[in-house]
């Protein structure tokens, strides 16, 4: 695994945020990871264990419990759509299922957050999140880190353009 | 998509809102400063701490993140004299269902936060701070970090801030997914780089035992944005606005079914339940007819529409009198959302019309819950799954005649049995909707003529 200088030297930055306990930095350099990367490979853990001083297990339990954090590649472009009530309300089942159409992502049966699931050709990944924050304005989604708001189903075609 | 901007609806008074959705608004310092920024931190910092935090009790602020937990006493918990550094923490994680506001705050108006914070941190002397934001807000936190590198280079946060010697560090530090982490002690183990499984209180109460064992503030996005403001008017006369115990303005965030979702920064209790649907947020759809409201975030007990409440109504002379009303009549404040069982919680408001089904509504809140449980109570992590698992097999036509019953047993031997709140926030949905709506549940559980016991 090589870091790049501009991301160690990142990383060396972000630890002086916390004086207190190198441990707080978990969070942020698993981040930085998983943007640089794509995701937290096994030996990504090891190595942000050993920056902080801690056991690769101290750093696992983050990475399996926070719902952001991924073990495994996501598609090019990763799409969240919101879940929960208000965007339910507001159609966001049939919205997964309209993004899921057009990026060409099979929807199996089975729970919400089991798998992310990834087009054929990689371009695309999908997964159900819980509340954005954005109820007033639902149904809502997140492609990569742009956040769209009241996205109709007939809106999804051209959006995904903007993600080739 | 361009972002949705609604001008403020003419009973709305707009203080901590006052710049968002505002022509020719920028997040720079420039465009803050030009406003009159900072204005209230000079003037905070040539104040004695003390009296910073004598105005915020004087001005009854409750804390606008969920429990209503008055602030200036919260600040008060810290011991004069304290010898353990003292750490302010933003709690900028929201992600209760239903709430929207802080989103706003932090996209459109982040210097008016950190202004907050400043004025906080040196009433309560935290010298190191930092604003916990929710993983799911990557361009908030970039905002906010340019925020916070404008306030250092205009001498706002870093050493001596105005040559008082009060020094301040304010960092940035993002979630990554987890519900429970707006916990305030979860919040905390999280951000001490550690899965965000909430400590016990007592003896953890974040002013006596928070961040890395020190004392520590917990306060949420709209809360520091007030002090600010009662800062500027002084204490005594925030207080004169809203009513008395439910003072200042609240940010209200209505969703689901009315002609007008959105954001409302209004008097607390300076309306009623139907007021905030029908004249602010222009009813319901036509042809619908009002079922059901969840009046502070997917945790509050739900409330049905055609319900009579039954309330004390404090009068002039200080007698109380016993008054039932119906749902529209509720006024919008902490005491009276209370007072009809349900909350005013974090101030968002889910609006269900009769073309909702109950039982498809609370599965999905089930499932939301059943998701963010942390796992570390036994009746949560296994209760909030098997109410997920049992509204699930209703509405898949599996169920049993006894569901409702096993819905609300599972429900009530979660409340009050967890280290955190987090249980009754699982339970309470259920309680609620199984009670309210029991003909809608047993109708789907009768439908096999199977019982289970």
């Amino acid at each position: 695994m090589e870091i790049p200088q501009e991301l160690a030297d990142h990383i060396d930055e972000v630890i002086t945020h916390y004086p207190v306990s190198k441990r707080s930095a978990a969070l942020p350099l698993l981040h930085l990871v998983q943007e640089h990367f794509g995701y937290i490979s096994d030996e990504a853990i090891t190595w942000v264990a050993a920056k902080l001083e801690l056991q690769p297990i101290n750093i696992l339990e983050l990475v399996t419990f926070y719902p952001m954090f991924r073990q495994s590649p996501a598609g090019k472009h990763h799409i969240r759509v919101c879940r929960t009530l208000s965007c339910a309300m507001g159609g966001s089942y049939s919205l997964l299922d309209t993004f899921c159409k057009h990026a060409k992502i099979e929807k199996p049966g089975g729970g919400h957050h089991a798998h992310l699931l990834k087009s054929p050709d990689g371009t695309y990944s999908i997964e159900f999140v819980e509340c954005l924050a954005s109820c007033g304005t639902a149904p809502v989604c997140m492609i990569n880190d742009d956040f769209y708001e009241g996205v109709s189903e007939d809106s999804v075609p051209e959006l995904l353009k903007k993600y080739p | 998509m361009p972002a949705i901007v609604r001008t403020p609806h003419p009973r709305e008074r707009r203080i901590v809102f006052k710049n968002i959705d505002r022509a020719g608004w920028t997040t720079d310092i420039d465009c803050y400063l030009k406003d009159g920024g900072y204005e209230e931190l000079k003037k905070a910092l040539n104040m004695k701490p003390e009296e910073i935090v004598n105005e915020v009790k004087a001005s009854g602020l409750r804390g606008r993140g969920g429990a209503g937990f008055p602030c200036g006493a919260k600040w008060g918990f810290i011991r004069p004299g304290e010898t353990k550094p003292i750490y302010l923490i933003c709690n900028a994680d929201e992600s209760e269902p239903g709430t929207f506001k802080d989103r706003y705050i932090i996209h459109q108006d982040p210097h008016q936060l950190l202004e907050g914070m400043i004025i906080s941190c040196y009433a309560v002397n935290a010298r190191l701070a930092y604003i916990y934001i929710r993983g799911e807000f990557p361009l908030g936190a970039k905002i906010l970090e340019t925020a916070i590198q404008e306030a250092k280079a205009h001498g706002f946060i870093g050493k001596n801030i105005g040559g008082t010697g009060f020094d301040l560090e304010i960092y940035v530090h993002r979630g990554a997914g987890a519900y429970i982490c707006g916990e305030e002690t979860g919040l905390i183990e999280s951000l001490e780089g550690k899965r965000p499984y909430p400590r016990i209180k007592p003896p953890y109460f974040p002013a006596a035992l928070g961040l890395y064992m020190s004392p520590t503030i917990v306060n949420n996005v709209e809360t520091l944005c007030d002090v600010k403001h009662i800062i500027k008017m002084g204490g005594a006369e925030y207080s004169k606005i809203g009513r008395p115990n439910n003072t200042g303005t609240r940010l209200l965030c209505v969703s689901g079914d009315v002609q007008k979702p959105g954001y409302y920064e209004l008097e607390v209790g300076g309306l009623t339940m139907g007021e905030l649907i029908n004249d602010i947020c222009g009813g319901l759809r036509p042809g619908r007819t009002l079922k059901a409201i969840i009046p502070g975030g997917s945790s509050a007990k739900v409330l049905r529409a055609d319900d009579r409440y039954k309330i004390k109504t404090k009068q002039p002379d200080g007698t109380t009198v016993d008054e039932e009303i119906g749902i529209e009549d509720i006024r919008m404040d902490f005491d009276n959302l209370a007072a009809v069982g349900s909350m005013a919680g974090s101030g968002g408001v889910i609006v269900m019309d009769d073309s909702r089904d109950m039982v498809w509504a609370l599965n999905n809140i089930n499932e939301f819950y059943a998701h963010e449980s942390c796992g570390q109570c036994t009746p949560c992590r296994e209760g909030s799954l098997w109410m997920n698992k049992i509204t699930t097999r209703l509405l898949d036509g599996g169920g049993f005649a006894d569901d409702p019953d096993t819905l609300k047993t599972v429900a009530d031997n979660i409340a009050g049995r967890t280290i955190c709140a987090f249980g009754e926030a699982c339970a309470w949905p259920t309680q609620s909707f199984v009670a309210k709506f029991r003909d809608d549940f047993q109708a789907y559980a009768s439908r096999n003529g199977r019982k289970q016991s």
